[in-house]
C-alpha cells in the first residue's frame, strides 16, 4: 500500500519535471539576444554567424531542438556550453559539489535547530523566553538573505571583528571545503534565513498538539513529561513541519544564488548568474532543471514524512 | 447554598472504610483569581458510582480533574483537600499536597480517567494495544513482559473486545467510536484502579453504542470494586448508571443524594428546573414551557399572535388519538386540515439518492412536508441524515431524484435555484459556535441573506433583522453584539433568526440542539414550537435524539443506512414501530 502511494507520487513527479522542462525551454527561447552573436562578438560576419548557428543546431525548428535537448537530459548529456565550448555537465559538475556542501550544511544545522527551538518555545508558551523567541524569529524571517549576509560580513569580517573571510578564497579548481573557515559565513546566512520559518511553524503546531486530548490523556495516564513530549506530542507536530522544511530546503536550492553571489562562492548560483550574463542558454537550462528537480525531490520527501507520521494516511492511502 | 448543601453522609463520616476519595471544601480559581469552584465536597465509595450533573461551565470537569491533581491551563488550586485511600493502605494520601512525581505515580494506576471524546483522546499515531500497554509499563505492572502482555489481552477481553495480537496492532482510526471508548475503558481499568473519573464518556456516541458502553462501565465498576465519578449533563444516563447523584451549579454543589430520591423529588430549584427540561420519549410534559422568552423581550404583537393561535388550534383540534401526548401535536392538527386543500405539498423529496463510489449514502428517499408541519428525521451518525438535509437545502448537489417546493422541481444546487426557492428553504446548522462569523456583529450576519435576495434598501433590511431578533426573543439590543459575547443558546437563537429574516416556508434544522445544554435545548424547542404557530412554518428537524420526537414533531422518519425504515405520525411510529431498527432504538434510550 505504502509503496504504491510512493510509486504514484514518483510518476507524478516525473510528469511535473517534464512540464518544467517545457517551461524552461520555452523561457530560454524568449531570452533576448542571439547566442551565436554573443559568442562571436559584434564584429562577426553574417556568414560566420550562420555557420555557427548551423554547428549549434540553432536553425532547426524549436520543437526539434527541444526533443534533442530532452533526449540528452535522459542520458546525462546537458549539451555544450556556448561560452566555454566544453560540455555543460563538466562545467556544472565542479560547481554542484560546492553548492551541495553549502546546502547540506545549512539543512543539517537549521532543521534540528529550528525544531528544537520551536518545541522549547511552545513548552514555555506565553512566558518571556517564548515571546523573545517569537520576536527574534519574526525579525529574522522578515529580512532578505542579502541583508542578513551583509550584516554578518560587517559584524564578523570587516567593521566589527575581522576573523572570518568575507569572500571565498579558494582558487578555482580547488574544493571549497579545503578551507572550512570560508564556509562559515555563507552557511550562517542560509541558516539564519531558513531557521525562523521552521521555528515558527514548529511552535504553532506543537502548541496545537499540546492542547490536544491525547496529550492531556497521556498526562492523566501518569506518563512522565519527557515521554509525553517525545512520544505523544512530537510525532504529530512533525508532519506539518515537514512541509515547511521542504519548502525551505527547496528555497535553499534557489536562495544560494544570491548568497553565492554575495560571498563570491563558486557554486551553481554563480554559474547561473554567469550563464545568464553570457547568454549561455544550455547552462541556464541545465541549472534550472536541477533546481526544479531539487524542489520535486524535497517535496516528495516531505510527503513521505507526512505519511510516516500519520497512520491514517499510511493504512488508508 | 455555598458549601455542603445537603447531608454529606454524616452517619458514615467517621471510620467508613468504603470511602476511597473525599473532596473537602475544594476551591479552585483562575490565574486571574476568579473562583471557579466555591468549596466543593463529596465522597466516592467503593463499588459505587456518583453522578456529577451540571451544565457546561458549572465546573464539573474541573472538579473531576482536581480528583487527579490535574488543573487545566489557566486554573490553579487555592484551598481545600483531596484525600485518597488507596487499596490496602490505612492512611489517606493528600493529592493536592503531593509533588509532581508522586501525583504522576497515582494517575493511571490508582485514579484513572475516561475522557469525553475517545476519538480525540487516543493517540492517533499509536497502536491501541500499545496505548494500553504504556500504562502498565509506566506504572510497573507485574514482574515480567509476558505478564503485562497477558494483562493487556485480559483487560481487552473484559471490555468485550478481542484481545488477540492482530486487534492490538490496530490504529485508533480503524475502530468505531464505541470500540475506541472501550479501549479507553480498558486503559483505565488496566492497573486495577481505586477511583475512576468518567468525563461524559458517552456524549459523542449513538444511543445503541451508549447502551453498550454504559453496560461495560457498570459491569467493570462492580467487578473491580472501583469508586466511580460519572460526570455528565444527561440526567437520563445518570439514572441508568449511578447510585448517588450530585448537582453542580456555577461552581457550587447544590444537591446530593441517592439517584431515585434526587431525580424524583428534587429539592433545589435548579434541579427541579433541570428535571423539567429533560425530554422524554413518552412526551408526558411540555419541555421549556415558559422558557420561550430567552434573554430578550417578546414583542407585544408576537405575544398576542401566540395566544390567538393557541385559541384557534384548541378549538378545532379533533381528537386524533395522539392529542393527549403533546401540545405541539395538538397545535398543528388544525393547520393540517387546511393544508389538505392545497394540490401539492409544500416540500416533497422524490426518490432522492446519493452514492459516493460504492458507498450508497442515500437510497430512494421520499418525504413530504406540509405548511406548519414538523417532520423529525431521526438517525445515528453515518445514517445520511445530514447529507439528506443538505440535499434538500441545495448545499449538496450530487444527488439524483427530485426535491420539489410547491410542486415545482428545484435545481439540485442553490446556485441554480430561483431566488424564491432559495428564500423558501432555510438552513440552521448544528453548532452555533462555528456557524456565525465571530468578526461580524449579529446584525451584519443576519443582513446577509437579505442582501443576497437583494430586494430591500438598508433601512428595510435593518427593520426585518430587528423583527427576526424579536421573533427569536433575543430583542433588538442584540443587533450590534458579536457572537463572542453570546451564550450558546443565544447564538443558536441568532442563527435561527438568520434563517427567519427572509420569511422562509421551510426550516431545515440540522441537530440544532445537540451542542446545547438540556435547559437551553428546552428553551430552543419551545421557541421552535412558537415560531411554527406564529409563522405557519414547516420544519425538517434532524436529530439523533429520539427522546425529543414527541416534543417537536408531527411526523417521524427513521433513517438507517440511507434508507427510511419507518415513516409516519410520531405517535404511531413510537408505539408500533414496523422496523427492527426502530424497535432497537426505542429500547436503547435511557428512560426515566
Amino acid at each position: 500500500m505504502f509503496a504504491k502511494v510512493i510509486g504514484r507520487r514518483l510518476i507524478l513527479s516525473a510528469f511535473i519535471l517534464l512540464a518544467v522542462s517545457l517551461l524552461v525551454f520555452g523561457a530560454t527561447l524568449l531570452l533576448p539576444g542571439d547566442p551565436a552573436r554573443a559568442i562571436l562578438g559584434q564584429q562577426a560576419t553574417p556568414e560566420r554567424i550562420a555557420a555557427l548557428n548551423e554547428q549549434l543546431g540553432l536553425n532547426q525548428p524549436a520543437w526539434q531542438r527541444y526533443f534533442s535537448w530532452l533526449g540528452g537530459l535522459f542520458v546525462g548529456d546537458f549539451g555544450t556550453s556556448t561560452a566555454s565550448g566544453g560540455p555543460v555537465s563538466e562545467l556544472i559538475g565542479e560547481r554542484i559539489g560546492a553548492s551541495f556542501v553549502l546546502m547540506l550544511l545549512a539543512g543539517v544545522i537549521s532543521v534540528p535547530l529550528g525544531i528544537a527551538i520551536g518545541v522549547w518555545s511552545a513548552l514555555h508558551r506565553g512566558r518571556r523566553r517564548d515571546q523573545a523567541t517569537t520576536m527574534v524569529s519574526l525579525i529574522l524571517a522578515s529580512m532578505p538573505e542579502f541583508v542578513i549576509g551583509i550584516g554578518l560580513i560587517a559584524l564578523f569580517a570587516t567593521s566589527v571583528f575581522q576573523f572570518l573571510p568575507a569572500v571565498t578564497l579558494a582558487p578555482p579548481g580547488e574544493p571549497v571545503w579545503n578551507l572550512p573557515l570560508q564556509l562559515v559565513l555563507p552557511t550562517l546566512t542560509l541558516v539564519l534565513v531558513v531557521t525562523p520559518y521552521i521555528v515558527r511553524m514548529m511552535r504553532a503546531t506543537m502548541i496545537e498538539v499540546l492542547d490536544s486530548g491525547y496529550v492531556e490523556m497521556a498526562r492523566l495516564k501518569g506518563v512522565p513529561e519527557q515521554r509525553v513530549i517525545m512520544r505523544h506530542a512530537l510525532p504529530h507536530a512533525l508532519g506539518p513541519v515537514a512541509q515547511v522544511v521542504a519548502i525551505q530546503l527547496a528555497w535553499l536550492a534557489g536562495g544560494v544564488v544570491v548568497v553565492e553571489f554575495l560571498f563570491r562562492y563558486p557554486g551553481l548560483g554563480q554559474a547561473l548568474i554567469d550563464a545568464v550574463t553570457y547568454r549561455d542558454v544550455q547552462v541556464v537550462q541545465a541549472i534550472s532543471m536541477l533546481v526544479a528537480a531539487v524542489y520535486v525531490v524535497v517535496n516528495l520527501a516531505a510527503d513521505v514524512v507526512g505519511i510516516l507520521t500519520n497512520p491514517k494516511l499510511r493504512s488508508a492511502a | 447554598m455555598t458549601t455542603n448543601p445537603t447531608t454529606t453522609d454524616t452517619v458514615t463520616e467517621a471510620g467508613d472504610h468504603s470511602v476511597v476519595l473525599r473532596l473537602t471544601d475544594l476551591r479552585i480559581s483562575t490565574n486571574a483569581d476568579d473562583e471557579i469552584l466555591h468549596g466543593v465536597s463529596f465522597a466516592l465509595k467503593r463499588g459505587e458510582i456518583l453522578g456529577l450533573v451540571g451544565e457546561s461551565g458549572s465546573g464539573k470537569t474541573t472538579a473531576g480533574l482536581a480528583c487527579m491533581g490535574h488543573f487545566r491551563e489557566g486554573l490553579r488550586y487555592s484551598s481545600g483537600s483531596v484525600s485518597l485511600w488507596p487499596r490496602g493502605d490505612e492512611n489517606a494520601v493528600e493529592i493536592v499536597a503531593l509533588d509532581e512525581v508522586a501525583v504522576r505515580a497515582l494517575r493511571g494506576s490508582r485514579i484513572a480517567y475516561i475522557p469525553q471524546d475517545p476519538a480525540l483522546s487516543l493517540n492517533p499515531a499509536m497502536r491501541v494495544g500499545e496505548q494500553i500497554r504504556e500504562v502498565l509499563d509506566i506504572h510497573g505492572f507485574g514482574s515480567s513482559e509476558s505478564e503485562r502482555s497477558a494483562r493487556v489481552a485480559e483487560v481487552l477481553g473484559d471490555v468485550g473486545l478481542p484481545g488477540d495480537k492482530a486487534y492490538q496492532k490496530r490504529w485508533p482510526h480503524q475502530l468505531s467510536g464505541g470500540q475506541q471508548q472501550r479501549i479507553g475503558i480498558a486503559m483505565a481499568f488496566a492497573m486495577y484502579p481505586d477511583v475512576l473519573i468518567l468525563d461524559e464518556p458517552t456524549t459523542g456516541l449513538d444511543v445503541s453504542t451508549q447502551a453498550v458502553v454504559l453496560d461495560t462501565i457498570r459491569r467493570m465498576t462492580v467487578a473491580n470494586d472501583v469508586a466511580g465519578l460519572y460526570i455528565t449533563h444527561d440526567l437520563a444516563v445518570i439514572r441508568e448508571i449511578s447510585d448517588r447523584v450530585a448537582v453542580m451549579l456555577r461552581g457550587d454543589l447544590v444537591e446530593e443524594g441517592p439517584v431515585a430520591g434526587v431525580l424524583e423529588n428534587p429539592q433545589h430549584e435548579y434541579t427541579q428546573m433541570l428535571m423539567s427540561a429533560v425530554p422524554d420519549l413518552a412526551g408526558r410534559k411540555t419541555i421549556g414551557a415558559g422558557a420561550v422568552e430567552g434573554s430578550g423581550g417578546m414583542t407585544a404583537a408576537g405575544a398576542t399572535a401566540v395566544t390567538k393561535e393557541e385559541a384557534t388550534s384548541a378549538e378545532d383540534s379533533p381528537d386524533d388519538g395522539t392529542s393527549d401526548k403533546d401540545t405541539s401535536n395538538k397545535d398543528t392538527s388544525g393547520e393540517r386540515t387546511t393544508t389538505i386543500l392545497m394540490d401539492s405539498p409544500l416540500l416533497q423529496a422524490k426518490d432522492v439518492a446519493l452514492a459516493y463510489g460504492k458507498a450508497q449514502i442515500l437510497d430512494g428517499i421520499n418525504l413530504t412536508l406540509n405548511p406548519g408541519e414538523c417532520t423529525m428525521l431521526l438517525g445515528e451518525s453515518g445514517s445520511g441524515k445530514t447529507t439528506l438535509s443538505r440535499c434538500i437545502a441545495g448545499l449538496n448537489d450530487d444527488y439524483s431524484g427530485q426535491v420539489q417546493l410547491w410542486g415545482e422541481t428545484m435545481a439540485p444546487s442553490t446556485r441554480k435555484r430561483t431566488n424564491e426557492q432559495r428564500v423558501g428553504v432555510q438552513y440552521v446548522f448544528q453548532s452555533p459556535f462555528s456557524s456565525l462569523n465571530p468578526r461580524r456583529s449579529i446584525g451584519q450576519s443576519l443582513s446577509v441573506p437579505l442582501e443576497m435576495s437583494g430586494e430591500d434598501n438598508a433601512a428595510a433590511r435593518k427593520a426585518k433583522v430587528e423583527d427576526a431578533l424579536d421573533a427569536v426573543r433575543l430583542g433588538r439590543s442584540f443587533y450590534h453584539r458579536r457572537p463572542g459575547d453570546l451564550s450558546g443558546g443565544e447564538r443558536q437563537r441568532a442563527a435561527i433568526a438568520r434563517a427567519l429574516v427572509n420569511a422562509p416556508s421551510v426550516l431545515v434544522c440540522d441537530e440544532i440542539t445537540s451542542a446545547l445544554d438540556v435547559s437551553v435545548q428546552a428553551s430552543i424547542i419551545a421557541l421552535l414550537r412558537t415560531l411554527r404557530q406564529e409563522r405557519d412554518l414547516a420544519m425538517l428537524f434532524v436529530t439523533h435524539n429520539i427522546a425529543l420526537s414527541r416534543h417537536v414533531a408531527d411526523n417521524l422518519a427513521v433513517l438507517n443506512k440511507g434508507k427510511i425504515v419507518d415513516y409516519g405520525p410520531t405517535g404511531e411510529v413510537l408505539e408500533n414501530p414496523t422496523h427492527e431498527y426502530t424497535r432497537e432504538l426505542i429500547n436503547d434510550v435511557p428512560k426515566f
